[in-house]
Parts: C-alpha cells; sequence; structure tokens
C-alpha cells in the first residue's frame, strides 16, 4: 500500500532525526485531519429473521437462523458461527496463512512484545522467524490465532505514526489561539509549555471550583470558556480529543494519581 | 493615559487608605465600633474570608533598612518597585492583561513613599507590535516614580528592537544610583534562526514567542555586550555595589524554555571579582532566587500569567510559590519591591495579588538558606 509505506517512511525519517523533522513532517497538514468520524462497523439486514453476527474485519458476516435478538447460542452454536466466518474469511484472502505459533514462541500480542516492538521498532516474532522461549506455553496456547498475534513490526510503526499524529495535532491546537477558538490571543502553551502543570495524571478528582468531579476534559473545557475566551468543546470534537491525546502524551511515565490534589 | 478613570484597585485602595487612617486616628472604642460595622459589611456581603479586606489585624509593612542611615562607601539604602512581563496586546483585543498592568501600575502609585524609581522589567508586548508597545508606554506613563525601561524577547523579535529603541533608547545602559552601579542589559539575543528558514518578522516573533518552541535559539548576552560590560565595569572599584537587571535569568535553569542564558558562565565570570553583585531578572514568571558565588539573583512575578517550574533544573535556594488558581487571573501573578541595602545587598518583597506578600532578605541567600527562610508552600508544584 502506497500509504503506508509513507507513514512508515515518515516514522523512520522522525525516529532518526528527532523532534525538528516532526514539526516539519506535519506542516502542511489539516488540523483537523481527525475531524472525520470514527468508523463503525455496519451490519447487512437479517434475511432470514435471524441475528447478524459480523467478524471484527467489519465485511465477514453471517446470519445464524431462529437466533431472536437478546437470544443466547449454545457454545456448538457459537463454535458452528466462527468457524463459518472464519471459513468465508479465508475464501476472501486465500493468499493470508492463519500463522499457529510454535507453543515455545512468546504470546506475540503481550504487553512487552507491544512495547518493545513499537518503542524501538525491533519486535520478535514468529513471522520474522525469531521465536524466543516462552515462559508460559500454557499463555502462547491460548493466544494463538487472536487479532494482536496478527500485528507485525510494520503494523507497530503503522500505530506509531498515526498515534504520533494524532498527539501532534493536539500539539498544534494547543499552541494556537485561532485553531482553539480563542478570541484574546491566548493559547494554552502560554501557562502551560510543554503542556506543564496540566497534571492529566490527577484526574477525575473534586474540584472545588466547579463544585463536582471533574476530568481533564471539563478543565479544557474551562480553560477554553474563560482564559481563552473561547467557545466549549463536544466530548467528541476532534480538537478536544487530539488535545487531550497531546497533553497525556508528556506526561509519559508519571504514575496515574487519581484524586491527587 | 488620556482619559483617567478610576480602576477597581484604585478604587479599593482609596477605601482601604480611608480605614487605615481613620484606624490609625482612633481611640480603641472607636476602633471596635469600625470593625464591628466592617464584619457587618462583610457579612451582609456573603463575603467570607479570605476573599474579603477585614479589621483583623493591621499590618504595616516597614521598610527594611540595612544598618545604619549611610554606608561605608557613601551609600545610602534605597528603594525601588518593578512591574514586569505585562505581554500586552491591544487594549481592543484583550483587557486582561491590560486589568493586570493598570493594577500594577496602582500598587506602584500606592506605595509611600514612593520608590526611587520603578524598573520594568522586559515582555511590554506580546508580540512586539507597535500598538501594543505604545500601548504599555501610555499606561506606564501614570507612573508617579521615573520609569527605567528593560526590554524583553517579546518587544524584540518582530522588527529585532527598532520600535522598542525609537521609543525608549538604547536597550544596554548603565547608571549610579546613591552609591550603587546599576546596569540595564539586552540579555535575549538571539542566533539567526530564521533566515534559513525564510521565516517573516511575524513568524520569527511567534516562534520566540512560544516558550516551548525548540526552533528558536537560547538566549544570550553576546560577545559584544560582554565586552561593553567589562569596560562599564573597569570604571568602578570592585568595592561598589553592582545592581544588573536582565530579562533572561543570567544562569542556567532550564534550557528548553530559555530559563537559561547560553553565556551567562562567561557573564558571572565578568561580574565575579566584584564583592556585591545581585541580579534581578524577568522571564521566568515565578518566585525565584538562586545565589552562585557573590552574586544574588532574583526574579520577578509577571502581570499576565505565571509560569509553572520547570521540571528539573530550580535552584536549591528556591522556595516555591504555591500553585496558582487558574480560577483566579491574578493568582501567582503580582509585582515587587526590593530594598537596596547600604551593603550593596537587596531585601525583595514580591506583592503576590491576593495572597499574603512574600520577603526574601539577603540574608537568606548569602546565608546559603540557612537564615530567614521565606515561608513554604503549601501546594508545590505537580
Amino acid at each position: 500500500m502506497e500509504s503506508g509505506k509513507k507513514i512508515i517512511a515518515a516514522a523512520l525519517i522522525g525516529a532518526v532525526a528527532g523532534a525538528t523533522v516532526v514539526y516539519l513532517k506535519f506542516a502542511g497538514q489539516s488540523p483537523l485531519a481527525y475531524a472525520t468520524p470514527l468508523l463503525k462497523h455496519r451490519l447487512p439486514p437479517a434475511r432470514n429473521g435471524g441475528t447478524v453476527i459480523q467478524l471484527c474485519d467489519g465485511a465477514t458476516s453471517t446470519e445464524v437462523r431462529g437466533l431472536k435478538p437478546g437470544q443466547r447460542m449454545s457454545r456448538e452454536q457459537a463454535l458452528e458461527v466462527s468457524r463459518e466466518l472464519m471459513a468465508q474469511w479465508q475464501r476472501k484472502h486465500p493468499d493470508q496463512h492463519w500463522i499457529m505459533a510454535d507453543s515455545r514462541s512468546p504470546a506475540i500480542g503481550t504487553q512487552t512484545q507491544a512495547d518493545s516492538a513499537a518503542g524501538s521498532a525491533t519486535p520478535s516474532n514468529a513471522v520474522d522467524g525469531e521465536p524466543t522461549a516462552s515462559p508460559s506455553t500454557a499463555a502462547a496456547q491460548s493466544q494463538q490465532g487472536d487479532t494482536y498475534a496478527s500485528f507485525h513490526k510494520r503494523d507497530f510503526m503503522i500505530f506509531q505514526a498515526e498515534t504520533e499524529n494524532f498527539v501532534e495535532q493536539g500539539r498544534r491546537i494547543f499552541h494556537s489561539a485561532k485553531l482553539l477558538g480563542g478570541t484574546i490571543g491566548v493559547s494554552c502553551d502560554m501557562c502551560h509549555p510543554d503542556a506543564a502543570n496540566t497534571h492529566p495524571e490527577t484526574y477525575p478528582k473534586y474540584q472545588e471550583q466547579l463544585q463536582r468531579v471533574a476530568l481533564l476534559r471539563d478543565m479544557i473545557n474551562w480553560c477554553i470558556e474563560n482564559p481563552v475566551k473561547g467557545k466549549t468543546l463536544d466530548a467528541n470534537d476532534p480538537r478536544l480529543r487530539a488535545l487531550e491525546a497531546y497533553i497525556l502524551a508528556q506526561r509519559k511515565g508519571v504514575p496515574l494519581a487519581y484524586g491527587k490534589h | 493615559m488620556a482619559a483617567r478613570h478610576k480602576s477597581i484597585e484604585t478604587k479599593y485602595y482609596e477605601e482601604r487608605d480611608k480605614v487605615l487612617k481613620a484606624l490609625r486616628n482612633c481611640d480603641r472604642r472607636t476602633f471596635l465600633r469600625l470593625s464591628a460595622a466592617a464584619a457587618g459589611a462583610v457579612l451582609a456581603k456573603g463575603l467570607t474570608p479570605p476573599h474579603s479586606f477585614q479589621l483583623v489585624e493591621v499590618v504595616q509593612a516597614a521598610v527594611e533598612k540595612g544598618g545604619s542611615e549611610t554606608g561605608a562607601g557613601g551609600n545610602r539604602p534605597f528603594r525601588f518597585a518593578y512591574i514586569s512581563d505585562t505581554h500586552l496586546y491591544e487594549r481592543t483585543l484583550n483587557q486582561r492583561f491590560v486589568r493586570a498592568i493598570v493594577k500594577a501600575v496602582d500598587d506602584v502609585n500606592a506605595l509611600d513613599p514612593q520608590p526611587d524609581f520603578v524598573l520594568f522589567g522586559g515582555d511590554l508586548a506580546q508580540l512586539g507590535e507597535p500598538s501594543q508597545l505604545e500601548l504599555g508606554k501610555q499606561i506606564l506613563s501614570g507612573l508617579k516614580a521615573p520609569v527605567k525601561m528593560m526590554v524583553g524577547e517579546h518587544d524584540w523579535f518582530l522588527d529585532l528592537g527598532n520600535k522598542w529603541q525609537e521609543m525608549f533608547g538604547p536597550p544596554t545602559y548603565s547608571f549610579d544610583w546613591k552609591g550603587v552601579h546599576v546596569v540595564v542589559l539586552m540579555s535575549v539575543n538571539e542566533k539567526d534562526f530564521w533566515t534559513a528558514r525564510k521565516m517573516s518578522a511575524e513568524e520569527r516573533m511567534q516562534t520566540v514567542a512560544g516558550l516551548d518552541n525548540p526552533i528558536q535559539s537560547r538566549f544570550e548576552v553576546g560577545e559584544r555586550q560582554r565586552q561593553w560590560l567589562k569596560d562599564d565595569l573597569s570604571k568602578v572599584s570592585l568595592t561598589t555595589p553592582i545592581l544588573i537587571f536582565s530579562h533572561s535569568p543570567l544562569y542556567k535553569y532550564y534550557r528548553p524554555w530559555n530559563f537559561w542564558t547560553e553565556d551567562a558562565d562567561e557573564v558571572q565570570a565578568i561580574l565575579r571579582p566584584y564583592s556585591r553583585v545581585v541580579v534581578i531578572h524577568g522571564h521566568t514568571h515565578q518566585m525565584l532566587f538562586n545565589q552562585i558565588g557573590n552574586i544574588s539573583f532574583y526574579g520577578m512575578l509577571s502581570t499576565a500569567w505565571p509560569w509553572p517550574y520547570a521540571p528539573e533544573g530550580l535552584p536549591a535556594l528556591t522556595v516555591q510559590m504555591n500553585r496558582a488558581d487558574p480560577f483566579d487571573q491574578f493568582d501567582g501573578c503580582g509585582d515587587g519591591q526590593a530594598t537596596v541595602r547600604t551593603d550593596g545587598l537587596v531585601d525583595t518583597i514580591y506583592n503576590l495579588w491576593d495572597r499574603n506578600p512574600v520577603t526574601v532578605k539577603a540574608d537568606y541567600l548569602v546565608s546559603g538558606g540557612k537564615r530567614d527562610k521565606p515561608p513554604a508552600p503549601q501546594f508545590a508544584s505537580y
């Protein structure tokens, strides 16, 4: 995929050359690239009065005849449905092989693996032919074939680039009175350089001045409304989401301490 | 200002002065009556402490005097006030920062006796626009005491100081005051980061205005000005007290935010032979003090907004001010005054608005924190 390659290339450059490159890289992008609503799976209608079940790819589905909404399937029925869905998926993707992991190799999607892959871009997994001894054979077996197990080095790089992009959108909004919708030239960074003193890790907490338990977004909106003199943002507003992303990203490694004053 | 009207702060101070004057001249019975009346007024307004002025305790801040009336070198103690980092936009765009500088002017005008002069600590404007600088000059012209101007990076990087110098003269100068040699520096020079990037003047200004913007260069006094400083100081004896005003801190606190002067070590080396050196600086918008060898450093408060303490590099001697309440525009902001003692050391008063003022005595710094420690904050930085 052409766009996928671009993202990977950008991520590599970013990793090598540091923050300056990241600044330039995103300079030309629309600040509201994340304005599109979140993707939703659309189920096809039930044609035979049953219930439609969909695979996590959002495209493959099957109808269970006679199953009414709210009814439970038997275990046998459920297994039959999953077999049917997987068979359909494999017919659609004849070249994709569902890897059965070696029982000695670690579960590919474990926390440690995901971290090392995202952080250093050097994951080791069964697909790359670098199996390492697993401390827990049972755990490895129980996770065979699950979603996370199918992620490769490339996927993690894309995930990271996408996340950095989202954080970068937030950084731009945080530093711009205009993008915040402010009316008096005040932006977040004027009081919070590098998002200092925003302490997202302390929410939720009781905010005496608001007379309620506040979330980070409540305080972001309070600041937008008051010192920034703008209009508060809807909870799903992409600008608010990006601001949260940027603020949280600045506190990586700080322990969560909800309720702290 | 052309049309002078009384601000809320002025009215508040006038009312307070009236009450204090009445108190000074009253006997015990009258005092109690006044107290009761004040308490009643407070109740009637539905106010509770500490949001109101109450006649519980009347504190008369006495001006600290350093030893005898006249020092060994024939110098006399004196007091100056400061207003700093006002970051003005045009009045029509932003009233918030205008309110704050007007409040500071009112504060300083209410000082009795008046200070010898008022130092303006730099960053008069937010983005160096002529209209912003002119508004600032107009408001500062309401001060009763003479004003000494210092430049900050927000005043400079739109037109590289043209307008500011046209309005206020050279940014680097010195003068002698009551036996003390006073130097004002332009310490916010940056290396050219804009030409290669083909930035417009506005983009250059906006970049410097972003405290956490890593594209800009680090502040420096620069070689030429360091030479000027050497020459200037060579005219005074090594025992003459030196008072330096600088917008940037003249030491290395936190590089990413330019709480920093790149050639601070070189500047300190020039100052080292002198027995008494005090540096008063702006830019950091917080209660901040430090002692390096013979040099005492005090950071000034901003009127516009407080800055959080940097994640590292805070001088060990600094006692943090309490975290600012975002719901109160003035909290964590303020102005201040300093008394220059006959021995050249300086006691400063951080006049934090809506809080008790904090006095930081010279002895606290020169004793390495052993004496006169200022009160610790209840809530330090996160």
